[in-house]
């Protein structure tokens, strides 16, 4: 028997021997839907038609600089369709090549649609676009994994941080869009989460639509003040404007001297461009060194996806994606994604836990979880749906 | 101003003025602090931990290190690009050296000659010549190079990459990597103990210090921390120190804002000491008296005694300090 074992450990040897010595290649596939451009509100950050996918090929490139070492090498197949039609196709064509983890830079609906397809059975899918908490609970998949915040741990975040200052007070303005609609239903949950207290709850549905005459700002002004006018007393405006249509014309023109927090403003968000902590500096830079463009959120929950294939491969010390997506899963994981802390994904729902920060367009305001928000496992654990209170079972 | 801190109300007024009223012995070593948001070096005079100058230098001032005769100091100026060569006896900077892009934390081989540097950005080691003021060669490493640690007969060079998480074993004759050691997530400092045959690597996200033999080039031994009443996230080890007898390692652990005091056989952690906020880095004095570390939220120094392990001084220095080291 003990000779049996030890030829079986020779074999072994000899097995593990040459995925060291020969380059072991893992191709992790990319698919995203390009969705229009919309001029935002503000000129000054016209939205990149390269959002997140530039974070993949950092994330590649990172990926490898590692792998010279551990003799593994990362592929990115990328597929990014005009036509949301041809996301299904694509994902087909990306399975067919023999491809098992997928980049999701897609909308919720699309996901669905390709995470519920028969080819896309035995593979992961790594979203990096939407942010809806029904993906995170009744819609959930398993073989769905989430590196971006979804609202609910956005919502919270700002949340504790009202609660911490004792801004319990919300005048709540919320956009037409949809997405703007489940903005204001995280901020909602919120609410009722850290005993803040909505006062008053109003749709914009102005359109100043002529920010761009002479005397543009003259009407916004006049239009906010009337909006915000003979509210009930409140400490904080939040602001559900996801597309930044109209969130930034709040601020300094409310009726009452008010703080604007949200989607503009103070805003609770996975990067943003004044974070240079925990070394985040040099992700900054690497990615502006490479795009001559600041990184944004889908950008680095792209970036993540890829190293957390990497890390997950490296100390797997295999590139079969099998047991990378096991990996990436498996307790003990840890991601570090320049947030201070490591990262890891939630086995109830497929979220990555993280520290979201509160930051204004030039300013780190504050990072949540703050400080006494505790929980019986994980500090993270206190922003989003925690394990009690998931409607996710997975199918 | 140094604050002398008090142990216990007990000590009384008496206590307070102890450090003042006993002469103490006479201390040559000044202890030299860079500051990251300040672009200066502090200068504290050992005796009486006073500052006794405040020195411009470049941008963003990280990784310091003595030349081996201690008449200069070697300062990676990362957002300028260069290292300054700071004078000890006219407090200027004399010149400067090639770098790379964006260095942060430097060694000098025993030879006085061969000084190594991390490039963060460019995922290069570069080894600069500090008599010729030229690069040597550059050595392509793992993504963000960070830690540099040279064995005590300059064999090797240990530096760590923070997001591969590996350390990379560098021969110094050769430049050739020979062995890369997984360590845990974002690995910082690369100490070796006084006899070369182990060093430790610290992993600020891990949470952990990965002792490594040298000669097996893997991890024999993994230092855990756990400090009562700190989340364990806010637990992340940087700068290490190891006595002067080698049986004890202080290490600092961050945003935890302790040093924790590690049995060198046993592995276990024998104490953790309350120092300033985010504790990055640590220096020995030359008697193996006092450990120094650098507070870099609340910008001042922590002076320990390792005889009592009692934290005596906090002195405030310049905005961010990070690197620190002590001149005899």
């Amino acid at each position: 028997m003990p000779a049996v074992r030890a030829l079986a450990l020779v074999l072994a040897l000899l097995a593990a021997a040459p995925a060291i010595a020969a380059e072991a290649v893992l191709t992790v596939g990319y698919l995203g839907l390009s969705v229009p451009r919309v001029m935002p509100n503000t000129y000054l950050d016209p939205p990149p038609e390269d959002e997140g996918i530039q974070g993949a090929r950092l994330g590649a490139a990172d990926n490898n600089t590692t792998g010279r070492f551990t003799g593994q090498r990362f592929l990115l197949e990328e597929r990014v369709v005009a036509d949301p039609e041809g996301v299904a196709p694509a994902l087909r064509e990306l399975q067919a090549g023999g491809i098992r983890l997928v980049v999701a830079d897609l909308p919720a609906a699309q996901l669905l649609e390709v995470a519920d397809l028969p080819e896309a059975a035995g593979l992961t899918l790594l979203n990096v676009r939407a942010p809806d908490d029904a993906l995170r609970n009744e819609s959930c998949r398993r073989d769905v994994l989430h590196l971006l915040p979804s609202r609910a741990m956005q919502a919270d975040a700002l949340g504790q941080f009202l609660a911490a200052r004792r801004w319990r007070n919300i005048l709540l303005i919320s956009g037409p869009a949809e997405g703007d609609k489940l903005y204001a239903e995280a901020i909602r949950r919120t609410a009722r989460k850290f005993q803040l207290r909505i006062v008053a709850e109003k749709p914009w549905t102005f359109d100043p639509g002529a920010r761009r005459t002479d005397t543009g700002h003259y009407g916004i002004a006049a239009e906010v003040a009337r909006f915000t006018q003979g509210l009930p007393s409140h400490d904080v405006v939040v602001v559900a404007d996801e597309n930044g249509d109209w969130g930034d014309d709040v601020a300094w023109r409310t009726a009452e001297p008010r703080p604007v927090a949200g989607t503009q403003g103070l805003v609770p968000t996975s990067w943003a461009r004044p974070h240079e902590q925990w070394g985040a500096t040099q992700l900054q830079r690497r990615f502006r060194a490479r795009t001559q463009r600041w990184m944004l959120p889908r950008d680095h929950a792209a970036w993540l996806a890829l190293r957390a294939v990497g890390e997950a491969a490296t100390r797997a010390r295999s590139t079969e994606p099998e047991a990378v997506a096991a990996r990436m899963r498996a307790a003990g994981f840890e991601l570090a994604g320049f947030k201070g802390v490591p990262l890891s994904f939630r086995d109830w729902d497929g979220q990555l836990r993280q520290p979201v920060l509160l930051a204004s367009d030039r300013s780190l305001v504050s990072v949540s979880p703050q400080p006494g928000f505790q929980h019986q496992f994980s500090e993270l654990d206190t922003l989003g749906t925690d394990k009690p209170e998931t409607r996710c079972q997975f199918r | 101003m140094p604050i002398p801190l008090i142990p216990g109300a007990a000590y009384g007024v008496a206590a307070l003025l102890l450090p003042l009223l006993i002469a103490q012995p006479p201390r040559a070593e000044t202890i030299l602090v860079s500051n990251e948001k300040d672009n200066t070096i502090t200068v504290i005079d050992g005796a009486t931990l006073k500052i006794t100058h405040t020195v411009p230098v470049g941008e963003r001032p990280r990784g310091i290190v003595l030349s081996r005769d201690g008449t200069q100091l070697y300062v990676c100026a990362g957002d300028s690009d260069r290292i300054d060569v700071l004078d000890l006896a006219t407090w200027r900077v004399v010149h400067h050296l090639p770098s790379g892009s964006d260095p942060e934390l430097l060694a000098l081989h025993p030879d006085g000659k061969r000084l190594y540097v991390a490039n963060e950005d460019d995922n290069l080691v570069t080894v600069v010549d500090v008599q010729q003021r030229a690069v040597l060669t550059e050595i392509p490493v793992g993504v963000e190079p960070e830690g540099m640690g040279l064995s005590p007969d300059g064999r090797f060079l240990v530096n760590t990459s923070e997001t591969t998480n590996m350390a990379h074993m560098i021969d110094t004759g050769s430049g050739e990597i020979v062995a890369n050691v997984l360590v845990g997530a974002r690995p910082r400092a690369a100490v070796w103990e006084a006899d070369g045959k182990r060093f430790w690597v610290s992993a600020e996200i891990g949470g952990t210090v990965s002792v490594i033999d040298a000669e097996a080039q893997s991890v024999t031994g993994t230092v855990e921390f756990s400090v009562p009443g700190v989340p364990r996230e806010a637990v992340q080890p940087v700068g290490m120190v190891f006595s002067a007898d080698g049986a004890l390692a202080y290490v600092a652990l961050g945003p935890s804002n302790r040093v924790a005091v590690v049995d060198t056989r046993s592995l276990e952690v024998q104490r953790y000491l309350l120092v300033g906020q985010r504790v990055w880095n640590v220096a020995l004095s030359p008697d193996g008296k006092r450990v120094f570390t650098t507070n870099g939220v609340s910008n001042d120094m922590s002076v320990i005694d390792t005889a009592t392990h009692r934290v005596t001084h906090s002195v405030p220095v310049g905005r961010a300090p990070w690197g620190v080291v002590v001149k005899r």
